[in-house]
């Protein structure tokens, strides 16, 4: 069997382990063991990607596999890895392995909770694998449904309010999502729902004209474009601790992932033609979100709003369209998903001792809890850029990449991007100053604990993955910048 | 040479032991890890210098540039890619030896500075990971590394201002700092993307023929690049951070804030000097006008403030502006003929270095001694702390300019320099070294001798500190006493790398001398004697002036009114309130449109029988008359 | 004077619209059961009628009448027994009023 059906096959495996599980530690068992078969197999397969790289593989996607489903329409289960989505499987097999840590303890119906986290795996790994268009729209929405449960079950806060939103944003988007696929299918002749195989129809113009839009918005709404953002600072402040890891770590970047596989892979013409009105939105998000996270008071808005600034980055990234830049936008996914996951799974710590995150009721939490305390300071320096950590290496490939064009458009564009890694600085630190540093005021708060072994590890995971990431960037970025390489040439012709 | 690997990778070793298990150490092996590392940097140092000035130099007359290391860090496209190395040339072998001297005084000083302190583990893994930053900042081989560790060392020197995290004011002043040199740091940045765009490469020596065609663009991005300088050195209007910096553990002020970190700027523009003297020669002049400016205004402001820190904080920016100053008049490369500058700069960042940690080490003992930065609570400690007392007083003298101490060679050599680029540059940076004489000597007055505040005294004797803080005083006392005539620094550096052997302009040098002593005579009548009626008088007569200066000039007014009231009051809140009343309700509208939309179209499933039946009934005459009709 | 067959669609007319009518208007149960048998056996009339006279000789409108009737019957009784329980449970038999099953 294809080494990738099993990143679906294990999570629906791990399901029906969880339905049979009949107390708690065997769903727990069910879990780790579930989701450390993941990283192994992400890791197995990042490997021996490499490996086939290195041997000489030149075909666009390998471990490539087709069955038919539906002939009529050519709906097919296809899948293919190349190297964008062989990090963001490693990226979601993270995210997963530390979310199961991060809610360790989390109550009530956790067998049901940790069944509905299971499928929304199953959603993104099966999303990030294939190569067929109707699949990984199914795929995408398996994967958007169970937060609807999830939050609106799960989360705190006006919880009802915000998964109604977020999913009601999101569906809106698929919406416009599913329109433009069947505009795609049509468009190529109505032979095959392929990717790689769409590619080598050209698509006319006109059909890219009204189709690339409804595409990009509809994967954009997920990549929180602005002005379809708003749905990502009340879902995430709702959701519990590591749905917001998993969503705004991976679900994110199902967004920034359709949009450059789906929207501009198949469509160039529409690239061209609708690029600079939505570079313009995106660089509106990048700093947009900075600055409106300056002021925010609860800790998951700041973060929701820096995200929006992050994602936004990946977006205008990615219409930048050279190589450097695309393949800044990828690592800019994957160093933003570990760092914001690490960045969720603290807030909800930090949230579930003191059962506050208005950062005017917490302070001097670096005596207190100093183990959360050092992740936060280090979440918060990966965010703003320092060197060594991932953040870094993802802005600088953007900015290089985008300052090789010469317009002036694409230039002022650029530098107004780049201003936000001041602002960045000031929400970042500013946060950390309030509510680690100093006296702590509140007697409450004197009495609580540090961090417990099973946050420990998820902790330490992340921030493992994130300063390896940032150490050693080079052969992520070469193995990232050799695929993206395809689907740019295609750009550019 | 490959060993100078080991210089980056001691520092950073011990980083990470402290860092992950410094906790469970006593104080003592934790500091012993540092300090011990440092040694063995500082050994590796000293031999890369030794060696790399004792190799014969080139057929051309220069030491040869070496890169025992580089590798491929990060790669881009085929033509531009971060590494990662190590450069030998003659300026960063010189930092090599002034840091690792430097942070090693530090490290054994910090012993007696932070006995007992909480937190002692984790200071000396801040110290290390420091060194690491600095050491890798001027070893870059391109100048994306240079920002890689550039920022690294701001981060370390964030967190080093924030050491006492309980602190309110050393919170807000890590923060400041950190977010002013950010705000600089994103001139840099968009300097090095246009440098790396138009050059090809992120080295410092890019191909003849991009530098012939990219015109007024590498004018336009190394003056980014001195923004970015301009930051980080403390330069007028971006200098506000460092006067609060002053909040942390004084050692690291020493380190830090005086010696190593604030000259990053100059070692910036001494990095890109061959550029800037090549093509773009009038951003090398406005490079000198902001270092007079800042000179003049950090001089003048020193004068008033009352804190020996910041006293010692304004003397920094203003010797920074000293140095930026001598880069800044070059005209050519030839030191013989305008290019005096270059040397003359390097010369003072290496001897300001050494007396400046001496003084900040020596305000540290006194620190210590008292338990206060005030003035007031200071005031005839000679009696207390000799040894204090004199190794202050030689590095008041150095700054001062008096021979044959090491400030009066290279002061000299600067001055000389202005007056080769301008009179006018001459006679104002003539004077601007007499106000360093004036403001340091009321210093020394109003520590030393003045009137001694003797209540408290007699609460609390001011007592000498221990040897582990004495020591590293004397050592370099002894360095600011004979670097000057002993080492012949412009054999090592110089402009366009021969050898070039200083001599003292007679003129310039009795002039400087004579308006030094000048200016420590009148310090000496105002500060010297148990009364002051006269600097009282002065500042009371000029109580205008005297306050304003005392504020600094309302700098940080004028900044926090921009931070808080622009940032915060006028963009950010407005944003957030858009977002969330504007956008978001818009979101939120329709989503009530199709609920209402929804609630209208309800009705007609009321549920009752009969009014389904009146619906099916007109739908039945309907399609009987359509069908009739049609 | 002769009775053709116009004269008994007249009587079922009137009394499908009565019918009609009454559906419409009543609010109560009874009357929508009365209603619903006037209309039913309008229905009936017609069956039977143009079996009579367009048909003759063959009898599946005569069939279908019987089978009306029965039904009817039939309904009659189930809708009555479905009214009493209301009646009971809910002591009314306006249709405005027994809403207890409305979403």
């Amino acid at each position: 069997m294809n080494i990738l059906s099993l990143f679906v096959l294990v999570p629906l495996l791990m399901l029906l382990g969880l339905w049979i599980a009949r107390n708690l530690n065997q769903v727990r068992g069910v879990m780790v063991a579930g989701s450390s078969i993941l990283l192994v197999l992400a890791a197995y397969l990042t490997v021996s990607y490499i490996g086939l790289r290195n041997g000489g593989a030149t075909e666009e996607m390998l471990f490539t596999d087709s069955i038919t489903w539906y002939a009529p329409l050519h709906i097919a289960y296809s899948v293919g890895v190349d190297g964008i989505s062989v990090v963001m499987l490693l990226l979601s097999a993270i995210i997963v392995f530390t979310g199961t840590f991060a809610s360790w303890k989390l109550k009530p119906l956790t067998k049901e909770y940790f069944m509905w986290f299971t499928l929304l795996s199953t959603g993104v790994f099966g999303f990030f694998i294939s190569t067929d268009l109707f699949t990984m729209f199914m795929f995408y929405e398996v994967a958007l449904i169970p937060m609807y449960l999830l939050i609106g079950v799960w989360g705190s806060g006006r919880k009802e309010y915000s998964a109604m939103k977020l999913t009601l944003m999101l569906m809106g988007g698929s919406a416009f999502l599913l329109i433009g696929i069947l505009g795609i299918y049509y468009g190529a002749g109505a032979e095959t729902m392929n990717i790689l195989e769409i590619v080598k129809h050209q698509i006319p113009t006109e059909i890219q004209r009204i189709f690339f839009p409804l595409v990009f918005l509809g994967f954009g709404v997920l990549g929180a474009l602005f002005p379809f953002h708003t749905w990502s600072p009340d879902g995430h402040a709702s959701a519990p601790t590591a749905v917001s890891m998993l969503h705004a770590g991976v679900l994110m970047k199902l967004g920034g992932y359709g949009c450059f596989r789906v929207a501009m892979y198949l469509m160039p013409t529409g690239t061209a033609i609708w690029g600079d009105f939505f570079l313009i939105l995106t660089t509106i998000s990048v700093v947009y979100g900075a600055f409106s996270a300056v002021v925010q008071t609860d800790l998951k808005y700041i973060n929701a709003y820096s995200s929006v600034s992050h994602c936004g980055l990946v977006l205008f990234a990615l219409l930048m369209a050279t190589r450097v830049s695309a393949t800044g936008a990828i690592l800019q996914m994957l160093s933003h998903g570990l760092m914001t996951a690490l960045f969720f799974a603290l807030i909800g710590m930090i949230y579930g001792r003191t059962h506050t995150r208005d950062i005017r009721q917490l302070s001097g939490l670096m005596k207190i809890m100093p183990f959360l305390a050092v992740g936060y300071v280090i979440a918060g320096l990966a965010n703003l850029g320092l060197p060594g950590l991932s953040g870094f290496i993802a802005e600088m490939t953007v900015f290089v990449g985008s300052f090789e064009h010469t317009d002036i458009f694409h230039r002022t564009c650029t530098i107004i991007a780049t201003t936000s890694i001041v602002i960045t600085a000031v929400y970042i630190l500013r946060v950390v100053g309030k509510i680690l540093y100093g006296t702590c005021k509140n007697p409450e708060h004197l009495k609580l604990t540090d961090a417990t072994w099973d946050e420990r590890l998820a902790v330490i995971c992340l921030i493992v993955a994130v300063a390896g990431l940032g150490l050693a960037p080079y052969w992520v970025s070469n193995v990232i910048s050799n695929s993206v390489e395809p689907i740019i040439s295609q750009l550019i012709h | 040479m490959e060993y100078t690997i080991l210089i980056l990778a001691l520092p950073v070793l011990s980083f990470l032991i402290l860092g992950l298990t410094g906790m469970y150490m006593k104080h003592r092996v934790a500091g012993l890890i540092g300090t011990l590392s440092l040694t063995g940097v500082t050994v590796l140092s000293y031999l890369t210098a030794f060696e790399y000035f004792t190799v014969p130099r080139t057929a051309e007359g220069v030491f040869q540039t070496l890169i025992p290391w580089n590798f491929q860090w990060l790669p881009f496209n085929t033509s531009l890619h971060i590494d990662m190395g190590i450069l030998l040339d003659p300026i960063s072998v010189m930092m090599l030896v002034v840091i690792s001297t430097v942070s090693l005084m530090v490290h054994i000083y910090s012993f007696g500075y932070m006995k007992g302190e909480v937190g002692f583990q984790r200071y000396y893994a801040f110290l290390s990971l420091f060194s690491f930053s600095m050491l890798g900042l001027v070893l870059a081989t391109n100048i994306f590394q240079m920002y890689v560790f550039w920022e690294l060392v701001g981060v370390s020197s964030y967190l080093l201002i924030g050491f006492y995290y309980t602190k309110p004011e050393a919170i807000a002043a890590s923060k400041k700092a950190f977010i002013v040199t950010r705000f600089a740091d994103l001139g840099f940045l968009i300097g090095i993307l246009i440098y790396g765009f138009y050059m090809g490469t992120f080295t410092f020596t890019p191909e003849q023929e991009q530098l012939v065609k990219c015109g007024m663009m590498l004018p336009l991005a190394l003056g980014l690049m001195f923004i970015g300088g301009a930051g980080k050195s403390a330069m007028f209007p971006l200098h506000i951070w460092l006067p609060d910096a002053m909040e942390g553990p004084t050692p690291v002020s020493a380190l830090i804030h005086a010696a190593t970190m604030v000259v990053a700027g100059v070692y910036l523009v001494a990095r890109m000097f061959p550029l800037f003297i090549g093509y773009a020669p009038e951003t090398l002049h406005i490079v000198a006008y902001v270092g007079a400016f800042t000179a003049f205004y950090a001089a003048s402001v020193a004068c008033a403030q009352s804190d020996i820190k910041r006293v010692l904080a304004f003397s920094t920016i203003s010797q920074i502006g000293f140095m930026m100053v001598a880069l800044g008049v070059c005209t050519t490369a030839n030191p013989h003929e305008g290019g005096l500058g270059y040397m003359a700069g390097m010369f003072h960042l290496f001897t300001h270095a050494m007396f400046k940690a001496l003084l900040f080490l020596g305000a540290g003992c006194i620190i210590h001694a008292v338990h206060s930065n005030e003035m007031s609570t200071m005031g005839g400690l000679r009696k207390y702390m000799p040894i204090t007392h004199i190794t202050f007083l030689i590095a008041c003298l150095a700054i001062a300019g008096i021979p044959p101490f090491s400030g009066f060679f290279s002061k000299d050599e600067i001055l000389t320099a202005c007056f080769q680029f301008s009179p006018i540059m001459g006679w104002i940076m003539t004077i601007i070294a007499g106000m360093t004489a004036f403001y340091m000597f009321r210093l020394y007055y109003g520590i030393f001798w003045g009137t001694e505040n003797k209540e408290l005294h007699a609460h609390h004797t001011p007592h000498e500190s221990p040897l582990s803080m004495t020591f590293p005083l004397m050592v370099l006392a002894v360095i600011t006493i004979v670097c000057g005539w002993i080492l012949p620094f412009g054999h090592f550096v110089s402009a366009n790398g021969h050898a070039y052997d200083i001599h003292l302009n007679v003129q310039v040098a009795i002039t400087s001398i004579v308006v030094a002593l000048i200016a420590i005579a009148l310090a000496t009548w105002m500060y010297a004697r148990d009364k002051q009626p006269v600097a009282e008088m002065l500042a009371k007569r000029f109580a205008t002036l005297h306050r304003a200066a005392y504020k600094r000039f309302y700098m940080d007014e004028i900044w926090l009114f921009v931070t808080k009231k622009i940032i915060f009051r006028c963009i950010s809140t407005p944003l957030a309130w858009f977002d969330r009343h504007v956008i978001d309700q818009f979101m939120n509208f329709m989503a009530w449109s199709t609920n209402a939309a929804g609630e209208s179209a309800q009705p007609l499933q009321n549920g009752k029988i009969q009014s389904y039946t009146m619906w099916f009934l007109g739908g039945i005459i309907v399609l009987t008359v359509m069908l009739l009709v049609l | 004077m002769e009775i053709h067959v116009i004269h008994y669609l007249v009587v079922s007319t009137i009394m499908m619209f009565c019918g009609i009518y009454g559906f419409f208007t009543r609010k109560n149960l009874l009357a929508l059961l009365i209603s619903i048998e006037l209309m039913l056996n309008a229905t009936n009339i017609n069956f039977a009628v143009f079996n009579r006279y367009l048909f003759q000789g063959q009898l599946e409108g005569h069939f279908f009448t019987l089978f009306g009737i029965a039904i009817a019957a039939a309904e009659t009784a189930i809708a009555i027994a479905i009214i009493i329980n209301v009646y009971r449970n809910v002591k009314q038999i306006l249709t405005d009023d027994i809403t207890d099953l409305k979403g």
